[in-house]
């Protein structure tokens, strides 16, 4: 499967990255080569194969409905680069 | 042309757990801004997500209360997109292998019609934070107290075919979370919510048409309106020749209208895959077994009892199951009563409800106990005030003037019962309006009504009314 400008740049706005317009070519080329190297696994028969959700042959382990986390507010706003009144502020999303 | 309209919901309940679907800090409700979000909440790096137990328990209680299926295995999945009240740029929740799946409702459409409506799934999942867009000098800000509050997202077939019915079936769900105690139902809060998918087809054809999704719903006043709008709007739209684009749409209550969300390309594109972070989760038939043993009595079972042992008709029965609290207290004055089902019934659901909806109040701060108002029915059974007065009586009670008996015996409420004394009185009657007796002698026995009005007015209410027509009837022959 050879991918498109047009799709790498889809999918580059999705993951919030700027690339550069002279680049394009080029990952288009290298996530291509991504995408055939994985597709090899199209070639499996998988019919009767349950899909796997996880490599770990184990279940989830559940905790107990207990608050244990006290409040770090202070903390965690000293690495934000703006807050106020114990709120994070970024620039304006509005929709 | 004849338009159907078909609506499908997806509601969000929030699971009332005390701490979060994968984190240990509380979900308290209105505490001060981020003292309630930690490094998990945050999406800080190195953090894991540990799954709550509380929240699969919920989650499989549902399940039962819904016939649905109850998943042996699900998975946790991302749902990736960015806004900045969602840290981790993605939300937990579940795609391909939901927790529970294909269950249906019944609902009461009306007084003899009774519709199931399917669920398609319920789904876990994390709700994301809170952001404030106004006065932080053009920036926005952000509360993460709420980001990874436990949601279990139900989301039904598309079923329903009037914004009537998916009122009544989002109220369904709403009194069914509560009875399972799985959720506070507090639509305020934001406790509840809903999004409802609308479209409209020709009347007979059977491909749906496109649809809207209505977003963030929070009253069923709301529900029922914005579907209506937005089902005026697609019709209107068809019948001029538009089609109905896919989209987004906010309700706005305000303007009585729906509109678009601003959205971007792209916005729907979630690239959903399975959480590395959480495990599958195996549920076993013991633990189901065990769940199954904490139901509650479910609002069909005690509807169906409610018609079998109170004698109440579906209807009434199903009005008095809504919610636990109503049934409770239904039940708590049949007991005083000694057994009055019917009369019960029709005082909780009449002048009780009544005056409820008028003062705004919920049947949990009644300002008649069961105990008062069950005792003023005894009251009632026994003759010694009509149903009418009994008015008088219930008003006084709500005032807080005492019991039914007090109120009964300090306001001289009681019957007259005693023949003789209400002879008396008819024969008063009967002297002061011969004109009206001549009447009746000639036949127009309709006068018959004005005596008996006479004579209750003159005992203020408090004969027997039963007694009076007899009594009534007897002299005014002689």
């Amino acid at each position: 499967m050879a991918l498109e400008a047009q799709e790498v740049e889809k999918i580059a706005h999705l993951a919030r990255l700027g690339i550069d317009p002279d680049d394009i070519s080029e990952y288009a080329r290298n996530l291509s080569d991504i995408l055939a190297f994985v597709e090899q696994l199209n070639s499996v028969d998988t019919r009767g194969v349950e899909p796997l959700a996880h490599p770990l042959d184990a279940t989830q382990r559940l905790r107990p409905d207990v608050v244990t986390e006290t409040d770090e507010r202070e903390n965690f706003l000293r690495n934000a680069p703006l807050t106020e009144a114990g709120l994070y502020l970024v620039p304006k999303v509005i929709e | 042309m004849e338009w159907e309209t078909v609506i499908g919901l997806e509601i969000h309940a929030q699971l009332a757990t005390r701490s979060k679907i994968f984190s240990a800090a509380s979900t308290r409700y209105g505490a001060e801004p981020n003292t309630q979000a930690c490094a998990v909440d945050l999406g800080l790096p190195g953090v894991l997500p540990v799954l709550n137990a509380e929240v699969v328990r919920m989650a499989v209680k549902f399940g039962l209360a819904t016939h649905s299926s109850v998943a042996p295995r699900s998975v946790f999945a991302r749902k990736n997109y960015f806004y900045p009240d969602l840290p981790k740029g993605y939300q937990i929740s579940q795609y391909e292998l939901p927790i529970v799946h294909d269950g249906y409702l019944d609902i009461e459409v009306d007084e003899d019609t009774v519709k199931r409506i399917g669920i398609t799934r319920a789904h876990l999942e994390e709700d994301a934070g809170k952001s404030l867009h106004e006065d932080f000098h053009g920036l926005t800000g952000i509360d993460l107290n709420r980001a990874g509050t436990p949601l279990l997202e139900i989301v039904s077939e598309p079923d329903m075919r009037s914004a009537k019915e998916a009122v009544a079936y989002m109220k369904k769900i709403h009194s069914l979370v509560q009875y399972l105690g799985i959720c506070d139902g507090n639509m305020q809060e934001g406790s509840f919510r809903c999004d409802a998918n609308v479209s409209v087809r020709p009347q007979g054809q059977e491909a749906f048409g496109t649809r809207a999704e209505l977003k963030n719903i929070n009253s069923f006043r709301f529900v029922e309106q914005a579907i209506n709008y937005e089902v005026e709007r697609q019709i209107a739209l068809l019948e001029s020749g538009g089609t109905v684009v896919q989209e987004t749409r906010l309700f706005d209550a305000d303007r009585h209208e729906t509109r678009p969300m601003r959205t971007k390309e792209e916005a729907n594109d979630y690239r959903y895959f399975p959480d590395p972070d959480l495990l599958p989760v195996e549920i076993d038939p013991a633990f189901i077994a065990e769940v199954t043993q904490t139901l509650p009595e479910l609002p069909e079972v005690k509807k169906q009892r409610f018609m079998d042992d109170y004698g109440l008709s579906a209807y009434d029965a199903g009005v008095l199951t809504a919610t636990r609290e109503l049934g409770d207290y239904f039940e708590a004055v049949v007991g005083v009563s000694g057994g009055l089902g019917k009369l019960s019934a029709n005082w909780v659901m009449g002048e009780l409800s009544g005056a409820l909806n008028k003062a705004g109040l919920e049947i949990g701060s009644s300002p008649v106990s069961a105990e008062a108002l069950g005792g003023m029915l005894r009251r009632i059974e026994d003759g010694t005030i009509s149903g009418k007065i009994a008015k008088q009586v219930f008003e006084a009670l709500w005032a807080g003037a005492g019991s039914a008996d007090e109120v009964i015996e300090s306001q001289g409420l009681m019957q007259i019962t005693d023949s003789s004394a209400i002879e008396d009185i008819i024969r008063g009657v009967l002297e002061n309006s011969p004109k009206q007796v001549e009447q009746y002698r000639t036949g127009q026995e309709k006068v018959f009504g004005y005596f008996v009005g006479q004579v209750m007015k003159a005992t203020q209410g408090k004969a027997n009314p039963k007694q009076v027509n007899e009594l009534l009837k007897k002299m005014i022959n002689d």
